[in-house]
């Protein structure tokens, strides 16, 4: 099966200056996702995990190498270039939830969606609040909201915008472990739904085990890819 | 893409979330102070000159050396105005064998148009307020002018051709004290019918022809601008404030005054709206790195926040604009009744003034640094440590500082007094943030002593310094107003008020002779009254400067061909009167009496480009006289003190026709005794100031009213400024609350460490509003009131227990919540 190439890196490199002098946090990556996929990205705390994921959104900039999401080369387009093109094709979960406090569930859901300037933002999001069962929490703030249900709406506001690729940085860290199957299981059905490739950084082997394939990092390196199970 | 729909949404949301409601307040009080303030000044102004306006028996005055043009009178009644007409000159009448040089008045009907006449029904009878003046055929003449001719109301009086009855006694003009000083002749009022048949005008008398004219301020004004450019030599238009320079100054400072408040409460707003600002950021960095995670573009973000920046500033500004008239309304319904008068409509131009000033503190404090917001780097959300609020304060700031220039700029419509006010108050943030920094450094040591509370109250202030220092300058300002407040009204306007004492002078006797003034002495201490200083006084005309004779036209003010047109009153004496301060040369000593020298006030000085060592020469009744300028006076006009611009050393002036003038205080039962005085001196004149001095101390009283009431908002602004302090650094304390408490502090520890941490910025920020406080009185106190005042140690130490007590029981309890909250609750809440 020669699927589209969905996230694809080149000598990806990624050096910071600290007070003991330069840093390197990735040396040299290259990978290759292909739609719908599902990947983890492994390894030890400190790794580079989330520096790698941070690249692959876009969210920062790399020393050296390419990234690119859907044919597109990131770092050809300028900061807002790449916002626009995160909020018409990638997705994100973090492992801190990220909602905004002043808004309703709802209203976290809408956000990417009127964003994006969609009319039809409302009934969207409360489809997909349906989907992740918490139409009736709608009107509820996140702090009202018990962990396991805010990275529920996490998980709709990600979405509901059917992005192409979705990037989840320890979605489950902040949650106990059977909380953290259902979310897991949730993000499996959707992308199953929607043909979303699903890229996730994780410590958890159990949860690594369901992904079709898992990159470990080690001191910014790619290690050997793992067979999948 | 239309973004106004989603950025009203987003604003419904943070304002349902109540994070807006501080930066909403802090506008609303801005804009309410300023539109008060300038509805009420605009309004009071009108009101307050219309009542000075009496002084002057019209709001405008047209003077003119030859006879009023029709085209004038008609343009005033096109325009909706009163007019009438007064026509004025010396001359004889006669009564029987006695003749008397009068001050004859002609007047049309309907003068005069603001103010009354007071006349009486006999001699020496009781007086009452009449409206008018004489009718046609009459005359009405002072008691000094009938006794002198012998005759009483009913008798006749020959003025020129004609005989007219005097028909009332006058005792009281409401414009009589105009150049009175330099009119001894006595008053003789008629009406301008019988002038003609008079055949006393001929074309060379020296006649002065007034219109007078009263109405609408916008039809005065618009004659104002009419006539002015065309005026020619010998035509002049006045209102009350060219006229009366006590009343211009009283109102002056009034003005002054209030516009420095308001601006205050501007300036204090907009710390409040700064301090709203920076929670408002500190929240929204997280919002606003989502919203870029989300494929937000930084034009959008900065679109979205600027329009719902731009509509709460609308909806604030209309809501405080709303305030602001309420406010001057209540207001209004105080002080009407004292000022006694219809007041005009307000006009529109403070609705327009709220306005602007609501949307300029907003963009000029929150615009800025909420704008920075769009920066943040998006990588945050994964780690939180980066792009921190880096609000540059220059760059944030700096577009507030000059917005609030702006502001000034507007209010005052004065360049130097916006620059210098604004540089005033950079210079007090500068000093509050320097003092602050300088004691927080001190504080360290500090931290290693005393129990826990202790330690950790101070270890908090001295850790957060960053924020300790913000605080520190937030309660600073705040406390500042609230200082400066109390020197205003407990130091400032009570020297205002009695600068002018109960007791101030309200009657002057003039042309006593040489010879009366122990029988002057005599007959006041028999009535009663303490037997004032009497100061000689000779008549003078002042024909040449440094050996050069003086040529009118040469002269580059009015002002200053109007002093050399008439007679100079010189005057002298041993030592310098009180209310009198030599400001260069220095004063004779006795050895210098009979010299030829003299001190000359400084405003005349300056008027007639004099100075030390100049030469003026003096005629007096013919002889001419020269002495050298030894000394420049400062003298305080306000004390209704008889003043000099002219003193010479005992000895130079003695030969010459001299006469004496003194005023003392008479309270108004005793008014019998000026009766008793004509008739025992008829050529002494009484002049009666009486109505002057209450005016402005009407005004000067309605002012402070008006100062007390406008700074009600800036007390409110300087609440607000130290609630929005507290609100600040909310967010951290309740999660370092809740993770203390977490790790086992007891809620009575955490309770007495705020409480600690509080009342000590409170000590330390009091200490620092109070010596700004003292020192921007100090600059008001010379600027406005033109007074010395020193701010004493009794200032600095109220400000400390006042921070101490106020911000730590506010802070206590503005943050004691935080306790009573579950910490999970608040570690959850984030
Ligand atoms: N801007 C930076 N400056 C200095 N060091 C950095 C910077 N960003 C990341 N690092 C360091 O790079 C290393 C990799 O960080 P990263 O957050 O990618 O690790 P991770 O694999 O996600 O770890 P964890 O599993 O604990 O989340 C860490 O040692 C981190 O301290
Ligand atoms: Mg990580």
């Amino acid at each position: 099966m020669t699927a589209e190439i969905v996230v694809n890196t080149q000598n990806l490199h990624k050096r910071v200056m600290s007070p003991e002098g330069e840093l390197t946090l990735l040396q040299g990556v290259d990978l290759s996702i292909a739609a719908g996929e599902t990947v983890a990205i492994v390894g030890a705390s400190g790794s580079g995990k989330s520096t790698l994921l941070g690249l692959l959104a876009g969210l920062d900039e790399p020393t050296e190498g390419q990234v690119s999401i859907a044919g597109q080369d990131l770092f050809a387009l300028d900061e807002d270039g790449r916002a626009r093109l995160r909020g018409e094709k990638v997705g994100f979960v973090f492992q801190a939830f990220q909602l905004l406090p002043n808004l309703t569930a709802l209203e976290n859901v809408m956000l990417p969606l009127e964003l994006a300037g969609r009319h039809d933002a409302r009934q969207v999001a409360e489809e997909v609040l349906q989907r992740v069962a918490l139409a009736e929490r709608a009107s509820h703030y996140p702090k009202q909201l018990s962990g396991g249900e805010q990275q529920r709406v996490a998980i709709a506001r990600a979405f509901a915008p059917h992005p192409q690729v979705l990037f989840a940085d320890e979605p489950t860290g902040n949650l106990d472990r059977r909380t953290g199957e259902r979310i897991i299981d949730l993000l499996f059905q959707l992308n199953a739904e929607q043909g979303t490739t699903l890229v996730l950084v994780t410590h958890d082997p159990h949860l690594a085990a369901r992904c079709q394939r898992q990159l470990e990092l080690d001191e910014g390196q790619l290690q050997m890819e793992l067979e999948p199970s | 893409m239309n973004h106004f729909p989603l950025a009203l949404r987003h604003l419904h949301r943070e304002w349902r979330a109540g994070e807006l409601k501080v930066l909403a307040m802090a506008l609303i009080i801005a804009v309410a102070s300023v539109t008060s303030v300038n509805f009420f000044t605009s309004r009071i102004h009108q009101a307050l000159a219309g009542q000075a306006n009496e002084l002057l028996g019209g709001d405008l005055v047209y003077l003119s050396d030859r006879a009023i043009k029709a085209q004038r009178v008609a343009r005033a009644t096109e325009l909706g105005l009163q007019s009438a007409t007064t026509v004025e000159f010396p001359t004889m009448v006669l009564a029987g064998e006695r003749n008397q040089l009068v001050a004859l008045k002609a007047v049309s009907a309907g003068y005069p148009l603001r103010g009354q006449n007071r006349t009486a029904p006999r001699l020496f009878a009781a007086d009452a307020a009449v409206t008018g003046g004489p009718a046609p055929g009459t005359v009405w003449g002072g008691s000094r002018l009938l006794t002198i001719l012998g005759v009483d109301v009913g008798e006749k009086i020959t003025v020129g051709n004609i005989d007219l009855k005097v028909a009332a006694v006058l005792t009281s003009e409401p414009d009589q004290s105009e150049g009175v000083l330099l009119n001894i002749a006595p008053r003789l009022l008629m009406h301008t019918d019988d002038l003609p048949d008079t055949g006393l005008i001929q074309p060379a008398s020296r006649v002065v022809y007034r219109l007078l004219l009263a109405g609408d301020a916008e039809a005065i004004g618009q004659i104002r601008q009419e006539w002015q450019p065309g005026l020619r030599p010998g035509e002049s238009l006045l209102d009350v404030q060219d006229a009366r320079p006590e009343v211009r100054t009283a109102l002056k400072r009034g003005e002054h005054f209030l516009a420095l408040a308001a601006l205050v409460s501007v300036l204090l707003a907009g710390a409040a709206v700064a301090m709203a600002t920076r929670r408002f950021i500190s929240r929204h960095l997280d919002n606003c790195a989502i919203m870029r995670c989300l494929g937000a573009e930084q034009a959008m973000i900065s679109r979205l926040y600027l329009i719902q920046m731009a509509v709460l500033g609308l909806l604030a500004s209309v809501v405080g604009i709303f305030v602001g008239y309420l406010a001057q309304w209540g207001l209004m319904l105080f002080l009407a009744p004292l000022a006694g008068i219809e007041l005009p409509a307000p006009s529109l131009w403070p609705v327009a003034l709220g306005l602007i000033t609501g949307m300029v503190t907003l963009l000029g404090f929150a615009v800025p640094p909420i704008l920075q917001l769009k920066n943040v780097p998006t990588l945050r959300v994964l780690r939180r440590d980066l792009g921190g609020l880096q609000a540059n304060a220059l760059s944030a700031y700096g577009i507030g500082i000059l917005a609030f220039m702006v502001l000034v700029l507007f209010q005052a419509q004065n360049l130097k007094l916006a620059v210098a006010i604004v540089a005033g108050l950079l210079l007090v943030l500068l000093m509050l943030a320097l003092v602050a920094g300088g004691l927080l450094l001190l504080l360290r040591p500090l931290r290693k002593k005393g129990g826990a509370a202790w330690r950790f109250g101070v270890v908090n202030i001295s850790r957060r310094s960053g924020h300790s220092l913000v605080q520190m300058v937030g309660f600073g300002v705040g406390l500042m107003a609230l200082l400066l407040l109390a020197v205003v009204r407990g130091d400032l306007l009570s020297e205002w008020e009695n600068r002018l004492p109960a007791d101030a002078p309200n009657r002057f006797l003039i042309n006593i002779q040489p010879d009366q003034l122990e029988d002057v002495r005599d007959f006041l201490r028999a009535e009663g009254v303490e037997p004032p200083l009497l100061y000689p006084m000779v008549r003078a005309r002042l024909e040449q400067i440094n050996g050069k004779a003086i040529v009118p036209d040469e002269l580059k003010t009015d002002r200053a061909k109007r002093l050399v047109a008439r007679e100079f009153n010189l005057s002298w004496a041993e030592a310098v009167q009180s209310g009198n301060a030599v400001v260069s040369g220095s004063w004779w000593q006795p050895g210098d009496y009979g010299k030829a020298i003299i001190s000359v006030e400084q405003s005349l000085a300056k008027e007639l480009g004099l100075g030390l060592g100049d030469t003026l020469t003096y005629n007096v009744a013919g002889e001419l006289f020269t002495a050298e300028i030894s000394s420049l006076r400062r003298i305080n006009w306000e004390s209704f003190k008889a003043n000099f611009f002219v003193v010479a050393p005992p000895g130079l002036l003695d030969k010459y026709p001299v006469n004496y003038i003194t005023g003392f205080y008479l309270p108004a039962e005793q008014h019998a005794v000026l009766n008793r005085m004509v008739q025992q001196f008829p050529n002494i004149m009484v002049l009666d100031v009486a109505t002057i001095l209450n005016q402005v101390r009407d005004i000067i009283e309605q002012v402070i009213m008006a100062v007390e009431y406008v700074f009600i908002f800036t007390v409110l602004a300087g609440l607000m400024v130290m609630y929005a302090t507290i609100h600040a650094t909310l967010d951290e304390r309740i999660r370092e609350a809740a993770v203390l408490r977490t790790l086992g502090a007891r809620r009575s520890q955490l309770l007495s460490s705020i409480m600690l941490e509080y009342t000590g910025l409170g000590l330390l920020s009091g200490l620092v509003g109070a010596i700004a406080a003292g020192a921007i009185g100090m600059v008001i106190a010379k600027q406005v009131f033109d007074l010395a005042y020193l701010p004493g140690p009794a200032l600095w130490l109220s400000g400390m227990l006042i921070g101490a007590v106020g911000v730590g029981v506010a802070g206590t309890l503005g943050t004691r919540f935080v306790l009573n909250q579950p910490p999970l609750k608040t570690l959850r809440g984030a």
